[in-house]
């Protein structure tokens, strides 16, 4: 066992772990996160992203000893005081989830993205988002909701 | 999927993760970013006793000049290495090539380093260290040595790293004055190349003086496409260079997978060495 300590939407955590253990596992088994889903389980999908120090990370890829000392994001993180962000109302408004699972990687990645990039274009939002499946093939609202969320104007036809 | 129990070291220099590795013998497998060995934990194809994780040596980390040669620590992620401004001006091909690997989250995590020691031949890096001419410092039990990129790539999946030693930096020459384009083929977005071309170019008077070519996932290790090289010494024009790019394929022991046939990959060889010198060259 190995003890590390995380932060995670706020909240200190102080745990003995297995080395092997996920940090995806970490989030929703000990934490009882489980707003972060597990898909593919093969770093495909993109479904279990979170932020880890200030970047993305699909969390089926690093183990919760790596996260010792660092700070961890969740989408479960990201509301304040209930109010949900921008980001979040964009997916919801331009209906830029059909079943839903993908759509915490997606808003994670989206983050990243407006973070480094206020203003990206349609092309630069796929770039961006191409280590997250949506199965259900939903894209072109998942990209109407980012560049609403960046406040820039969004054709209601297929920009792509 | 849950990885196989192994324990867990963390050093905080090179000295120590060098003396944890000769401690464990072959038991040991070393974590830089983990994006390779992760999934390979996952999938039960490696059962390490003691994984060493490297992530919190920050000696490892940077890049710096050293007269001609860029060095470029073995822990840098491939998020920086894209970023960094050297790199940028003194390895672009690198930096392209880099940014064509995986995704962003991935490449958060993946490191420079942890890409070449994998020593995957369906890697983007390994075929762009060779077409770099690139070497590898590696630190051990009795001192550091250098291992030129031809050598260190030895079959499928396997260095020239003892498994007491660490790759510390990576040593590539400075490319200025020549221009350079990666050309992958992939099936979909973040999947592996099924045949990648690394093509570095430097021309004089409108012709080509030299090429290096570098070849992914055409064979067990990544290759020089050494007659194209020679044929393009010299060549004239698109239709010189055409002609010069049918000799990618030779030497070339391409595997057969679900994508292609040994046979296929040739084809894409020749086809994709083509473009990516005409792209590299300014002539497409």
């Amino acid at each position: 066992m190995t003890h590390i300590k995380v932060n995670v939407d706020g909240t200190t955590y102080e745990d003995d772990v297995e080395p092997r253990l996920l940090l995806a596992h970490y989030l929703r088994d000990r934490l009882g996160l489980t707003g972060t889903p597990i898909g593919c389980d093969t770093s495909n999908c993109g479904a279990c992203t979170v932020d880890l120090d200030g970047e993305t990370v699909k969390s089926c890829s690093v183990l919760a000893v790596q996260a010792d000392g660092g700070t961890v994001t969740t989408v479960q993180g990201l509301a304040k005081d209930g109010e949900w962000t921008a980001l979040q109302h964009a997916f919801h408004e331009r209906h830029g989830l059909q079943c839903g699972y993908c759509t915490p990687g997606m808003i994670m990645a989206a983050r990243d993205l407006l973070s480094e990039n206020p203003h990206p274009t349609s092309d630069e939002v796929r770039q961006a988002l191409e280590g997250n499946l949506c199965r259900c093939t939903g894209y072109q609202n998942i990209v109407r909701a980012v560049l609403a969320a960046s406040g820039q104007q969004v054709p209601e036809e297929a920009t792509a | 999927m849950i990885p196989p129990a192994f324990e867990y070291a963390r050093p905080t220099s090179v000295d120590e993760a060098v003396s944890v590795l000769a401690d464990a013998g072959e038991e040991a497998k070393v974590l830089a970013g983990g994006q390779s060995l992760l999934p390979l934990l996952r999938l039960r194809l490696a059962f390490p006793e003691l994984v060493v994780d490297v992530g919190r040596i920050p000696e490892l980390r940077g890049v710096r000049e050293d007269g001609d040669t860029l060095v470029i620590g073995a822990l840098t992620t491939h998020h920086d290495v894209i970023r960094d401004p050297l790199v940028r001006r003194h390895a672009g091909l690198l930096a392209e090539a880099t940014a064509t690997v995986a995704d962003p989250a991935v490449r958060h995590r993946g490191t420079l380093g942890g890409s070449l020691a994998h020593a995957d031949p369906a890697g983007d890096l390994p075929a762009v260290v060779l077409a770099l001419d690139g070497e590898m410092v590696v630190a051990g039990p009795s001192g550091r040595r250098t291992v030129p990129a031809r050598d260190f790539f030895v079959d499928y999946l396997q260095s020239a790293l003892a498994p007491d030693e660490l790759l510390v930096e990576v040593r590539v020459p400075k490319t200025d004055g020549w221009s350079y384009h990666y050309e992958k083929f992939h099936r979909v977005a973040q999947a592996w190349a099924i045949v990648g071309v690394a093509a570095l170019v430097r021309r004089d008077d409108g012709r080509i003086a030299e090429a290096r070519i570098g070849l992914t996932n055409m064979g067990s290790t990544p290759l020089r496409a050494t007659a194209a090289e020679e044929a393009l010494a010299g060549a004239d024009g698109l239709d010189a260079v055409a002609r010069a790019c049918e000799a990618a394929a030779e030497g070339t022991r391409p595997s057969q997978d679900l994508s292609a046939s040994p046979e296929y990959r040739e084809h894409l060889a020749r086809v994709l060495t083509r473009r990516a010198v005409l792209t590299a060259g300014g002539m497409g």
